[in-house]
């Protein structure tokens, strides 16, 4: 199980690796932190021409903050994520997620920016992003180009990126301070990829939902907003009846895709009972503040 | 000699493995990499179940790096003929004769079909993509079920069907025990296909010597000696010239009992080029080639009298083997292992146990750790307490009413097994107090009103350790011994030299050989080397698998030392003038016995054996080494018993399990080393848990597998696991002197069930029940009617 | 498409090397077939297993999941580099002590990826123990022995102060 060959050029500067990917079109590849790529490259699944190394452009990682937005750079590494008091303070949604990405040596290689290049549908931080209403930001030698989180996730693994184009940062804004967030999931084993799972931002007062995003993960072709859920239950006051009207929109909502691990019908039971489980949380997150 | 104060046997040591392992000083096969080595790659069948209609080697010749690029038809050539894999100790017993490489068919998804040679395992892969293989599809044969049908298509046409073996046991009247009976609980259990995923692969090193004809093959396994036996065989090379090395083992599971296709074209390869040829299995590889296990479908009927007395048990096991059956050791040992073992630890008289074992277009399945016991035991103790609930009588209590009594040895079983120097009762009532059981159904039921919803598991059982001579391999007619040999040496130093022919793949082995001969000689466990693994140095044994390396190969090393030992005192008798019968050894001295004092050292006694003989009378010739073999006489297995305790948490609405705590009591009779024992435990527990929650090769309609890498194929990690707790019995077997049975499958053999009947207790309020593994969360939520 | 290979100068073990390797070949396969630190185990060279973890600019890695060029510049750190330094002799003590390995296969792996949770000693549970190995797979111990080995070096880290 050895990589097929392949070039592999290590790119010094942001400017360097946009020149390199327009000149290898689909040839080329970027490469991450290669938590996702390397495997598939040893299991001889991808035979890139090229690999673009853009681990040692310094300019594409670090999280700073500014007017509101969190603007963490794409080969930020998940452990700088999971560590960082910005993060932790200000995007506690990802805070929270951060512990269930993948294990420790994963998460001191892989980036944030490459979870949500690849769009593993199963993965925690696209369905972060797209619930945060994040931007990402991809730039190509044309050109910079910011794309909303809505519209980055297309289909399995596939986005709004050109293949001529570098994802170099995400820009989130920051949850309010009188929004809470939860993220919840169903993995068999620590660390594994979602049997089901889902990331929610609310904004509660009484007990009543005054705006709610419900993204869900570990379902569909990709993240899934969950409009006809989040209406059933914006500007109710939370109760069973709201849970279940919740979870009865839900069946409107999301089709997941059998897999491995389950069928379609037994996911989206999985995403019912989160979603329920999500929103007592939130309910209790917010009377705590 | 054993149980002297201070003896070695009985306490714990540290290992010295131990100490290179943490230094990442172990040597396994893939860390030895002679000078002009050559890496083998295969082609291997993308397809179920296929014609192979041309082979082009043309461009991976051409490649950089290659070597040879060989056929299954050019390898057979250079083999003895192609392997039949039945033993005549299964009646009626077939299977078709199959090559080391797919030559006109390849039948599973995997198979090897070409091999590349080159001078890097990525130049040899590189090469192997440009092979082209034109193939015509063929239907497959997937679901055991239908694999009788007269619809199926046959697999191998010269078999006339798919079945491979058919058996029955019948004791006594079952229809007239059902009809009798108060309550009969029926039952069918399904279980999925496993496989090892030993974490160092399957791994070989093969080298070749013209000038001397001599084949040395350095390779990951638990049996030199039957790999020696069937490399020679196989590949026509005279047994005594193959060296067969088994260095540093990363794992094995019973893996690493079995021989494979890919190793003999490896080792092919090196005898045609006399070149150092290495294979090593790629993870994927290993999912698509290492044997399967556990694929297996149960019929069960337990009837019982209304005061919970089991009167009778049958059962129909429908086991789904693979392609072939596996050379030279059968696919069939499980489903007859199960017939075996079902029902074991309960004295009922009424006994049927049918089996079918048939083909299928996958892996072939062959013995994996705790062969068939973990089905077994799942089926009769998920039914033991089914009955408990029906007779309304608390699942310990009915156990206790049924296990075999402990005064009730020797006996047979319903199954037709004998059984001797068994504690049920004392490892039950052991069980009752670990687990402090009363107090955990208090807290059981007080959780219940919370909503939170536990549950205790039971599972008695029995586990065939140290397979005799009768009805086994060799007497099937292969080449394995079910004999172990120990040789014993004092060197001139005072040092010992122990050679056994059991191995050692981690747990130990070595370690509790040294203790024995330690103990048994009275010498420091500092001047004990222990040799194995290496034909050229050991004497003929089986290895190590079925539980078998303590309570055979430290048998035969018990006497082995104790016949040294009468040397030794017999010529310190020479020299001291006294009578052999006065004297001891203690720490590596003569001493006078009940005395401490040293009259002559072992040093003195080497030094005069091996260089001052002249010292020595003439009748006295030294040889200062014992060679010793030891089988069991007539018994088929030394038959072990415990009871394994669970208590786990079920989400009901996730169908989420939690492990909470596991506790196994068990009677592996003397125990050698009470941390290395307890550690075989929790590990093999562990392994069992993984297939009851888990782990399962599933296949799809076409034969392909769909979950073959580490990341699909779902092993137990340390996140979910619980702790275990362990305590033994010791009830000495009577068929030895050491009086140790196996201890190595006893976790693997009852995790599964004991933690499918805490799940059952669980959700049995709820009208749950779960008879299928692996209990992934839908299969519970699917019990649960919730999908 | 012939073999590309680079130029590379990195830090193993403390000692500086220089070397000519193929672009495509994973860390791993470099420290072991090149320098010859075998110490360094390929359970599924997908990034699953944890047997290959080492230590790269003080970060554990899945050593297969980075290419050897990628390490040029870096510092590598194998458990054979551990033992020398003497960093985790308590941990390896309490590992052969507690028996918290059998074939040894996952063992350089998990003291790695346990070695972190010793750089800083805080109160950690069995459970978060648990959690932290939990991307290691070892298929002989059932674990339990290993977290009693970890436990155990990290309370008497604690102890010391």
């Amino acid at each position: 199980m050895k990589a097929p060959k392949f070039e592999y050029v290590r790119a010094g500067s942001r400017q360097q690796a946009l020149e390199l990917l327009d000149q290898h079109g689909e040839d080329g590849r970027i490469l991450a932190g290669g938590q996702s790529l390397m495997p598939t490259l040893n299991m001889r699944l991808s035979q890139p021409g090229t690999l673009i190394d853009i681990n040692k452009i310094a300019d594409l990682s670090g999280i700073t903050l500014e007017n509101n937005v969190v603007r963490i750079g794409a080969m930020t590494r998940h452990v700088e994520v999971a560590n960082s008091p910005i993060i932790a303070e200000h995007l506690p949604l990802i805070a929270e997620a951060m512990e269930h990405v993948a294990h420790h040596a994963v998460r001191n290689r892989g980036t944030i920016g490459g979870s949500v290049a690849l769009a593993d549908p199963a993965a925690e931080m696209p369905a972060c992003v797209l619930a945060l209403g994040a931007t990402l930001i991809v730039e190509s030698v044309k050109g910079r180009r910011e794309i909303a989180a809505d519209d980055y996730f297309q289909g399995l693994y596939e986005t709004a990126r050109e293949s001529n184009e570098l994802l170099v940062e995400i820009s989130v804004p920051i949850e309010k301070p009188d929004d809470v967030s939860v993220f919840l999931e169903l993995a068999q084993r620590h660390g594994d990829f979602a049997m089901a799972g889902l990331a929610c931002v609310a904004r509660i007062s009484n007990r009543t939902f005054e705006d709610l995003r419900l993204v869900y993960f570990g379902s569909e072709d990709k993240p899934t907003i969950a409009t006809g859920a989040m209406a059933a239950v914006v500007g109710q006051t939370w109760s069973a009846a709201c849970k279940e009207a919740a979870a009865d929109a839900l069946t409107n909502d999301l089709d997941p895709m059998t897999n491995l691990q389950g069928s379609s019908e037994m996911k989206l039971h999985l995403q019912k009972v989160l979603t329920g489980r999500a929103l007592d949380a939130a309910i209790e997150r917010a009377e705590a503040a | 000699m054993l149980d002297k104060p201070n003896s070695y046997v009985g306490r714990t040591l540290s290992r010295d493995a131990a100490k290179r392992a943490v230094a990442g000083r172990g040597r396994y096969t893939d860390d030895i990499a002679p000078a002009r080595t050559l890496h083998a790659a295969f082609v291997r069948s993308p397809y179920g179940h296929a014609k192979i209609l041309s082979i082009d080697v043309e461009a991976a010749k051409q490649q950089p790096g290659v070597t040879l690029v060989m056929t299954g038809a050019e390898l057979a050539e250079m083999c003895t003929g192609p392997w039949v894999g039945t033993l005549v100790c299964f009646d009626g017993m077939k299977s078709e004769p199959q090559h080391p490489m797919a030559i006109d068919r390849a039948c599973w998804q995997g198979e090897p079909v070409v091999m590349v040679v080159a001078s890097t395992r990525a130049e040899a892969e590189d090469a192997a993509e440009l092979v082209i293989v034109e193939y015509e599809e063929l239907p497959v044969v997937i679901d055991k079920e239908t694999a009788l049908d007269k619809s199926t298509p046959v697999i191998h046409p010269d078999l006339g069907d798919n079945l491979a073996f058919e058996k029955m046991i019948e004791t006594g009247d079952v229809e007239k025990a059902v009809a009798e009976a108060d309550v009969v609980i029926e039952d069918t259990f399904t279980f999925g296909r496993h496989t090892a995923v030993s974490l160092e692969p399957r791994a070989l090193l093969a080298e070749y010597d013209p000038g001397t004809e001599r084949l040395t093959i350095h390779t990951s396994s638990q049996c030199p000696h039957m790999i020696q036996a069937v490399f020679a065989r196989t590949l026509g090379v005279p047994e005594h010239n193959v060296r067969i090395v088994a260095p540093d083992v990363g794992g094995s599971f019973g893996l690493k009992i079995h021989t494979f296709g890919d190793e003999i074209a490896a080792t092919a390869a090196a005898i045609k080029l006399a070149r150092p040829v290495k294979f090593v299995a790629d993870r994927l590889e290993s999912f698509a080639t290492d044997i399967h296990a556990r694929e297996n479908c149960v019929k069960a009927r337990m009837a019982v009298s209304k005061d919970g007395i089991i009167t009778s048990l049958d059962i129909d096991v429908r086991s789904g083997a693979g392609a072939y059956s596996q050379y030279p050791r059968t696919s069939v040992f499980e489903a007859n292992q199960i017939l075996n073992i079902t029902g074991g630890p309960y004295g009922h008289e009424n006994y049927r146990a049918t089996t079918q074992v048939v083909y299928l277009n996958k892996v072939p399945t062959s013995q994996y750790r705790a062969v068939g016991h973990p089905i077994g035991n799942t089926v009769g103790e998920s039914l033991v307490d089914q009955a408990a609930a029906a007779c309304n009588i608390d699942p310990m209590e009915f156990r206790r009413r049924n296990v075999m009594r402990d005064d009730s040895y020797p006996r047979v079983s319903a199954a037709g097994i004998e059984m001797r120097d068994m504690s049920h009762q004392q490892c039950l009532e052991t069980l009752v107090e670990r687990m402090s059981y009363d107090a955990l159904r208090e807290e059981q039921a007080e959780l219940r009103k919370q909503g939170i919803q536990r549950g205790i598991g039971i599972a008695a059982f029995i586990k065939g350790t140290a397979p005799g001579p009768a009805g086994y391999y060799g007497a099937g007619g292969a080449p394995i011994s079910s004999q172990d040999s120990c040789t014993i040496k004092l060197e001139p130093s005072g040092g010992v030299i122990c050679m056994v022919g059991v191995t050692d793949q981690g747990q130990g082995v070595d370690t509790v050989m040294g203790q024995i001969a330690a103990a048994t000689l009275g010498v420091p466990m500092e001047s004990v080397r222990v040799i194995e693994g290496d034909t050229d140095a050991v004497p003929y044994g089986g290895g190590t698998y079925a539980s078998r390396a303590t309570a055979i190969g430290g048998e035969a090393t018990y006497q082995a030392a104790m016949t040294l030992r009468a040397e030794i005192l017999e010529i310190a008798g020479v020299l001291l003038q006294a009578e052999p019968d006065t004297l001891d050894i203690l720490d590596g001295h003569v001493v006078d016995k009940g005395d401490t004092s040293s009259r002559i050292s072992l040093a003195e006694i080497g030094r005069i054996g091996h260089f001052q003989v002249a010292e020595l009378p003439n009748h006295i010739q030294p040889t200062l080494s014992a060679t010793h073999r030891f089988r069991l006489r007539d018994a088929l297995y030394i038959f072990t018993n415990g009871i394994q305790g669970a208590y786990v948490e079920v989400d009901t609405d996730t169908g989420f399990i939690k492990l909470l705590n596991h506790w196994v009591i068990e009677d592996c009779g003397r125990v050698i080393n009470p941390q290395l024992a307890d550690e075989q435990v929790r590990g093999g527990c562990v392994q069992g848990l993984g297939g009851a929650l888990y782990e399962e090769c599933v296949y799809d309609t076409a034969g392909q597998l769909q979950n073959a890498t580490l990341a699909d194929y779902l092993t137990p990690m340390a996140g979910e696991m619980p702790d275990i707790e362990v305590a033994h019995i010791q009830t000495h077997t009577g068929v030895s002197e050491l009086g140790a049975k196996g201890v190595g499958e006893s976790g693997t053999g009852a995790a599964p069930a004991v933690v499918m009947n805490a799940v059952n207790d669980a959700i049995r309020p709820f009208g749950g029940k779960v008879t299928a593994q692996p209990m992934s969360p839908e299969t519970i939520l699917k019990a649960l009617g919730k999908v | 498409m012939s073999e590309s290979k680079l130029e590379i100068s990195l830090s193993v073990n403390g000692e500086q090397v220089t070397r000519t390797v193929p672009v495509r070949q994973h860390l791993v396969d470099f420290l072991r077939t090149e320098e010859g630190l075998t110490g360094s185990h390929l359970g599924c060279e997908h990034g699953v297993c944890g047997a290959c973890s080492v230590r790269v600019d003080g970060a554990v890695v899945r050593g297969c999941l980075m290419l050897a060029v990628q390490a040029d510049g870096a510092e590598v750190v194998t458990v054979e580099g551990l033992t020398d330094t003497g960093e985790i002799a308590d941990l390896q003590e309490n590992f052969v002590e507690r028996n918290a390995m059998q074939c040894g296969y996952c063992t350089p792996g998990m003291l790695i990826t346990a070695s972190e949770l010793l750089k800083d000693p805080k109160p950690v549970s069995r459970e978060e123990i648990r959690n932290h190995l939990s991307g290691n797979f070892c298929r002989c111990t059932g674990y339990h022995a290993i977290v009693d080995a970890v436990e155990n070096t990290i309370n008497k880290r604690l102890e010391e102060g």
